[in-house]
Order: C-alpha cells, then sequence, then structure tokens
C-alpha cells in the first residue's frame, strides 16, 4: 500500500472513529427500573436552600420532571399535590424538579399551582439528560434505599397512581 | 382663600413647566435587538437557532429575551442571563467537553494536516522537476538533444537576420 492509500484509509478511519464517539457520547442516559435514582443537590424552588433526592432516604419518592411552558405538566399538577396530600402520612413524598426553565416562569407557575410538597430547580438540561429524559413531564418513583421503582414517562392520573404507584408503596406489588 | 388660590395655581403651573413633567419615566435605550439575540442563542429543547423554533419553551425564552432588550441590557448581558437561566447549551457555540470539543479540535488538526499534504506535495513535486530536467523555475536545465536540437537549430536558423 503507497503512502497515500495510507493516508487515505487513515482519513476515512478516523472520520469513522469521530461519529462513532460522537453516537456513543450523545445517547440519552440509559437508566432503568432496579437501577440507583440519579441524584444532585439542587437549589430549593423558591430558595433558600439545597435539597436531593437522598435526603429522602427511606420514604418513597415520586420524583416530578416538570417546566412551567408544558401543559401536561400543568394538569397533573393538582393530580401529584393530591397524591402527596393522601400518601405524606405513609412515608411518601412527591418531589418536584423544575428542568428546561426561567426561574421567574416556575415561580409563577408555583403560585397558580401552589404545592405542598418540596420543589427544586436544575437549570438547563443536565438533570433532564440525567434520566435519560425525552421530554416533561416525566415521573420516577424511588424507594426507600434510593432505587428507581418505576419509571413513567408521560403525566400522571389519578388511575395510573392508584394502580401502578400506590400498590408499590403499599408493598402489594 | 384668595392667596392660597394663586399659590396652588403657581405651583399647577411650576409643576407642568418642570423637565419630564406630563411624560412617563425615561424608557432605558435598547443596546441590542430581540432579532440579533434570537440569531445567536439555541432553543436548548428543540436543539434550533431560537429564531428558528417556535415550540413553547422558545416562546418563553423569547419572552425573556425582549424583556431583557427592553431593560436597555447589552448583548453579553441578555447571553449572560440566558446561561443563567437555561444553561450553557443556549449559546450557539459547541461546549469545550466531551464530544463538542472536536468542534474546535477538528479544524485545527484539519489545517495542520493540510499544511503538512502541501508541505510534502512541495518537497514531492520540486523533487519530480528536477529528476525530470526541470529546474525549480520552469527553465530547462540541460540543453536539447538528438532530434531536439537539430529542430531547434533549423527553427533558429529560419529566424537568422
Amino acid at each position: 500500500m503507497g503512502t497515500r492509500s495510507f493516508l487515505a484509509v487513515l482519513a476515512v478511519l478516523a472520520v469513522i472513529g469521530l461519529l462513532a464517539f460522537g453516537l456513543l457520547n450523545k445517547g440519552a442516559t440509559k437508566i432503568a427500573v432496579g437501577d440507583p435514582v440519579p441524584d444532585k443537590t439542587l437549589p430549593k424552588l423558591p430558595g433558600p436552600g439545597q435539597e436531593s433526592i437522598a435526603d429522602y432516604r427511606g420514604d418513597w419518592v415520586l420524583v416530578n420532571l416538570w417546566a412551567s411552558w408544558c401543559e401536561p405538566c400543568r394538569e397533573e399538577a393538582p393530580i401529584l399535590e393530591d397524591f402527596y396530600r393522601r400518601n405524606r402520612g405513609r412515608d411518601t413524598t412527591v418531589l418536584g424538579i423544575n428542568v428546561q426553565d426561567n426561574e421567574d416562569d416556575a415561580l409563577a407557575f408555583l403560585r397558580e399551582h401552589p404545592t405542598g410538597y418540596p420543589q427544586l430547580r436544575s437549570v438547563g438540561n443536565e438533570r433532564s439528560k440525567a434520566f435519560g429524559s425525552t421530554g416533561v413531564p416525566e415521573n420516577f418513583l424511588v424507594d426507600p434505599r434510593g432505587r428507581l421503582a418505576l419509571i413513567w414517562r408521560g403525566p400522571v392520573d389519578d388511575r395510573f397512581l392508584a394502580e401502578e404507584v400506590e400498590p408499590l408503596i403499599e408493598g402489594r406489588q | 382663600m384668595r392667596r392660597s388660590v394663586l399659590a396652588l395655581a403657581l405651583a399647577l403651573c411650576l409643576s407642568s413647566m418642570a423637565p419630564g413633567a406630563g411624560s412617563a419615566a425615561p424608557q432605558p435605550v435598547p443596546k441590542t435587538t430581540v432579532n440579533e439575540i434570537e440569531g445567536e442563542v439555541m432553543c436548548p429543547v428543540c436543539g434550533t437557532l431560537l429564531e428558528l423554533a417556535d415550540s413553547p419553551q422558545a416562546r418563553r425564552e423569547k419572552v425573556f429575551v425582549a424583556g431583557l432588550v427592553a431593560e436597555g441590557k447589552s448583548k453579553s448581558e441578555v447571553k449572560d442571563a440566558l446561561v443563567d437561566q437555561y444553561g450553557e447549551e443556549v449559546l450557539a457555540t459547541p461546549e469545550a467537553s466531551g464530544f463538542d470539543l472536536s468542534a474546535y479540535l477538528v479544524p485545527i488538526l484539519a489545517i495542520v494536516v493540510a499544511a503538512i499534504a502541501l508541505a510534502y506535495s512541495v518537497v514531492r513535486w520540486r523533487r519530480n522537476s528536477e529528476r525530470d530536467g526541470q529546474s525549480g523555475d520552469g527553465k530547462p536545465a540541460r540543453a536539447p538533444q538528438g532530434e531536439d536540437a537539430e529542430r531547434l537549430e533549423a527553427d533558429l536558423s529560419r529566424y537568422d537576420l
């Protein structure tokens, strides 16, 4: 093989390598039931203070990723609040994480839909990527050991909470 | 009574003559435009330039930008505020880490490779030229031989004055 051919092959291999690296690197994070929940200390919304999912170790935590501009998030907010009120005495909480949003809009959303459960704020897409999220809202049930018990990539409703989430919390599944 | 009416009239008269009276508070002068910013930042959810995006998130981001521009913020101040709210991904420039780093490294690497290839080609071309009897400046290095020499002589003799 001549020098010229060798250089051409090298260039083609370099391009293929770069594309492969890009594909592997850009792929969404894969999480599965049984995995430890992706966690990070985040600022509370509204502040001051910071919290993480680990602060609720020992409780069941329904993590809800939401954004103020997301219409289904608006629809599920009262359902989540109702679920929280019914279950907070049973070592269960809901934890909202605001993503892909600006803070003023997020706060306006919470004034419109007040929640008794805690809210955290993640700047940009960082938490969405950590959860392998494809949009908002998405919901993740975390067991008392900090492992994912349920992944639901969409809005919740009363039926879903009653049939899928509550049996896990009650140990019926 | 008459004196107080006169004093009130004078006060009203003076207040109407005061600079800026009767008009709203001065508006800040915009230092940039919404279009300029929207052409240089991203809608992070859509992955496109903000000016091309029309998703619900993009619409909220546009309102946010318009508000800052109306407040008289400069382009860099608006971009800083966008990064604070939406993260580095809002800038239409690749991150200097991970795979995005290749956006900076690949052009540099390409220039270096092109320079090496060019230098190699020039050296090779000069070497070939010398081997073929051509000097680097294109002039013949050796006198023509045999048939070529005879033909040259004949041509030259025709123009001999």
